[in-house]
């Protein structure tokens, strides 16, 4: 019976319920492997892609608004067609999925590492503590994300010159999905370290002396992080969404650093005159990654605990 | 005929690793107004049985053999609108718990209206009278009022007699209860078994009552069956099963009854229950544990409360003056000696965990003071100055589900108490304390790569010893902390509680709401009520010559049993 420890983390791994769930439900399967080959193909862009869309050395203006091979006039070097500067777009979606996921998970990290933070301290401590952080949510709850999200990037536009702004609208838009997303797992957090906090384990660690930041890390964290992960899941989903309505509207991402919702607003402006490969090829790409994702992560909810959310 | 025949069922649950055999061929019959008593442990697939002959196992659990016949008819394969119209019409229920079975959005007339009506159709007017009637039959007083009122206007006892009463709608032949005085308090508990009791004699209905308790099996049954593992042992007249059990295991059963007529030093030593190790030969004295004893000795007693009070808010104001509160204990004062254990029994809502979490610093008491070994606690502040008190009381939990993070291994959980308060010099150290504490308590080093999960609730209670130990404290309080297991585990359990006591020299406070259990237990014992104290007397002297009329009330209570 004994292991060692490495493989009694993957023979406990294995053995769990959640793991034989997964094997099991076809949708749950199906959702993780199309995530995987899309961040796979985002993450190794550089690597995958036929040409480099931001070497501007390589365009040639003779190859514009080519449609896809398959189609009359397509080329085959370009298999889903080139847009209006004779960029593929085959090319154009891998990095653009790729700024598109880096903009999702940083700023779901930043609103997970902030919301889990502020919802430890604020179901655990409870009292004037809890109240001043909830309140302070609640204000931001009656703001829709997009708005916070338009009044970050705002405000930074107009403090900033535009070229510092043009560098730093990357770190700028992570910012703003994050700020308008940590309310959700704060108050997740919040009521699951309510909830836990009164059981006797965390009343034994009290006995023993610990101290309030121990109780809450050692103890109650790794406790509450199921509905965490899941609320995580779902919400990759939708910082990848916002970040490509609010680069649609033209508040995010500039054009040197496209990402999904930059090429379909380009591409957007074509598509009544015949060429809709521009848009559609990015929309499409979009659309798989947040379904798949949602998928995945309404797989782990119902699987993690039914009764949640 | 019988009633009821349940003959040779057998139901199992399908898993993933394998399938689970829940009851196995198991066979009883109930006659019209006995009551046949179900009797087993935890797992002992007696829920089972009961869920069987209503046709509500749980998914996807199902009857692969046997049949279940009632007044000579089949019901097991009957389809599921058959088998609702039989439900409550023929047979009736009542679960364990009072507080989830009653609907809290309808008043208890319309739910009991609903019933009669689904299956007696009588109307509207003829189903209230009858309702009325049926809440009068069962005890309630004034019920023309109080029939108008919701589930949560009436308190637990009344609840389960409104579920009764909604057991008893439309005359059923035969009820099913399964732990119906459970989540009671005891004097609530005797009025209920008496009600039960009553209604199948007048009415001449079977009762098939499943419990754990075998002092409720010894107030009200007729018959016992006695299940273990999912097989029917031992079957007969309840006075002869429980004065000469044949079976091992209903011998065992027996034995490990905590007697409430004297004192016995041991537990018998329980056969036929999970097997753990016996104490290691470690020499407690020379060992890392016996060091506690050499705590300075103070004069007086270890531990001295007085006038200590608790109020929780339950309304909040701004405003003081519009405060509520609830006075959880109110200006109680005791010592406790070196080396005794002393016990705090009470009901539910008396105070006495709340002590309990004061001594141990989980509440602020609102006033009084506690000194322990000469020291005024609460005038302590920092954490500084009070952890190296805390490290000398220890706490050991009622829940054993609970009381443990489920996400550390126990290797870590009982480490962490000996690192926190830097009992040992390395980790190599630490790690020969903790494996040398679960040898201590039972388990064996074995047990200290797994987590919680692994062990069953005894088990668990076990490794909350270890925890506690590890500080090596002087002052042990124990809140429950078998009230959550099965009777032989709860034997083995204090027994191991009485030996570490007496090697160690410890100084227990020892908290339960059973009487024979804190007889076996302590020296000295306090009784609480609504937050006040009753009585502190000797043992012996409480239960032979109570001086309070509450103490009285409570041993009057105690289910007779085991005085064969």
């Amino acid at each position: 019976m004994e292991r060692g420890v490495v493989a009694d983390f993957f023979f406990r791994i294995s053995d769990s319920d959640l793991w034989y769930s997964f094997w099991h439900t076809p949708i749950a399967v199906g959702s993780a492997a199309l995530s995987l080959i899309l961040i796979v193909g985002a993450g190794f862009a550089p690597f995958i892609a036929p040409f480099n869309p931001f070497d501007l050395a390589t365009l040639d203006l003779l190859d514009s608004n080519l449609p896809p091979t398959w189609q009359v006039g397509g080329d085959p070097r370009y298999w889903l067609g080139t847009d209006d500067q004779g960029r593929d777009i085959l090319s154009a979606v891998l990095y653009g999925s790729r700024i598109s996921l880096l903009v999702g998970f940083a700023s779901v990290a930043l609103s997970l590492v902030v919301g889990v933070g502020l919802g430890l301290v604020s179901g655990y401590m409870g009292g004037r503590v809890d109240a001043i952080i909830m309140r302070i949510a609640d204000v931001q709850l009656s703001f829709p994300a997009i708005l916070i999200a338009l009044l970050v990037d705002g405000v930074v536009r107009n403090i900033m010159p535009k070229e510092v702004h043009e560098e730093l609208a990357l770190y700028v838009i992570i910012f703003a999905i994050a700020i308008s997303g940590w309310v959700q797992y704060a108050r997740t957090v919040r009521s699951s370290v309510m909830a836990e906090k009164v059981k006797e384990y965390v009343q034994a660690g009290q006995v023993i002396g610990l101290g309030a930041w121990a109780i809450m890390w050692r103890h109650i964290l790794p406790n509450i992080l199921g509905p965490v992960f899941v609320i995580a899941t779902l919400h990759l989903a939708l910082a990848i969404i916002t970040e490509a309505t609010l680069s649609f509207l033209g508040v995010g991402l500039p054009p040197t650093t496209p990402s999904l919702g930059t090429l379909i607003r380009i591409g957007n402006e074509y598509l009544f005159s015949g060429e809709w490969w521009i848009t559609i090829f990015p929309g499409a790409a979009l659309v798989l990654i947040a379904l798949s994702v949602n998928l995945f992560g309404d797989w782990l909810r119902d699987a993690i605990n039914p009764k949640l959310l | 005929m019988s009633q009821l025949l349940i003959d040779n069922i057998t139901v199992e649950f399908p898993g993933r690793k394998g399938d689970f055999i829940a009851v196995e061929s198991v066979t009883l019959d109930l006659q019209a107004g006995e009551i046949l008593g179900v009797v087993g442990e935890s797992g002992a697939g007696k829920s089972t049985v009961g869920n069987a002959v209503i046709g509500l196992l749980q998914k996807p659990g199902r009857m692969i053999q046997g049949e279940i016949l009632l007044d000579g008819n089949r019901i097991d394969d009957l389809d599921e609108n058959l088998m609702r119209a039989l439900r409550g019409k023929r047979i009736g229920m009542i679960f364990q718990d009072p507080l989830t079975s009653l609907n809290p959005l309808e008043t208890v007339v319309e739910q009991l209206i609903e019933t009669i009506d689904l299956h007696l159709k009588v109307g509207a007017k003829a189903a209230r009278k009858r309702a009325i009637d049926l809440l009068g039959q069962v005890g309630i007083d004034n019920a023309e009022v109080r029939c108008d009122q919701y589930p949560h206007q009436f308190s637990g006892g009344m609840r389960q007699r409104v579920v009764i009463a909604l057991a008893l709608c439309a005359e059923p032949d035969v009820i099913i209860a399964d732990e119906p005085t459970t989540a009671l308090d005891v004097s609530v508990q005797a009025q209920i078994l008496d009600l039960m009791r009553g209604i199948c004699r007048d009415r001449n209905v079977g009762m098939i009552l499943i419990t754990h308790d075998m002092g409720v099996i010894a107030e009200v049954t007729d018959r016992v069956a006695v299940m273990y593992h999912g097989r029917l042992v031992e079957l007969g007249k309840t006075a002869q099963v429980l004065g000469q059990p044949k079976h091992e295991y209903t011998k065992s059963l027996i034995s490990a009854v905590p007697r409430s007529d004297r004192r016995i030093d041991r537990f018998p030593l329980v056969t036929y229950i999970e097997d753990v190790g016996d104490m290691p030969d470690i020499d407690l004295d020379a060992h890392w544990l016996g060091q506690a004893k050499a705590y300075e000795k103070n004069d007086g007693p270890l531990l001295k409360l007085t006038d200590l009070s608790m109020r929780f808010i339950t309304r909040h104001s701004i405003f003081p003056s519009k405060r509520q509160f609830l006075t959880a204990v109110d200006e109680v004062s005791f010592d406790i000696e070196h080396g005794e254990v002393f016990g705090i029994v009470g009901e539910s809502g008396s105070g006495k965990s709340t002590i309990a979490r004061m001594i141990t610093g989980i509440y602020q008491p609102t006033g009084g003071k506690i000194e322990f070994a000469g020291t005024d606690l609460t005038a302590l502040k920092t954490a500084k100055e009070i952890n190296p008190w805390r490290r000398q009381m220890q706490m050991v939990f009622q829940d054993p589900f609970s009381s443990l993070n489920a996400r550390m291994r126990v290797a870590d959980i009982v480490a962490e108490p000996i690192n926190f308060h830097k009992q040992a010099a390395s980790k190599e150290e630490c790690r020969e304390i903790v494996n040398d504490l679960l040898e201590i308590v039972g388990l064996g080093k074995v047990a200290a790569r797994k987590f919680p999960h692994e062990f069953s609730g005894g088990q668990r209670q076990r490794i909350s010893i270890a925890r506690a130990l590890a500080t090596r404290p002087r002052f042990l309080v124990c809140d429950e902390p078998t009230s959550a297991l099965d009777v032989s585990i709860q034997a083995q359990v204090l027994n191991l509680l009485k030996d570490l006591q007496e090697e160690l020299g410890l100084t227990m406070m020892f908290i339960s709401h059973d009487l024979p259990v804190i007889r076996q237990m302590c020296d000295r014992v306090m009784v609480m009520k609504d937050g006040k104290l009753c009585e502190i007397a000797a043992t012996e002297d409480l239960f032979n010559n109570p001086q309070h009329e509450y103490s009285r009330h409570l041993l009057d209570l105690i289910p007779k049993f085991g005085a064969s």
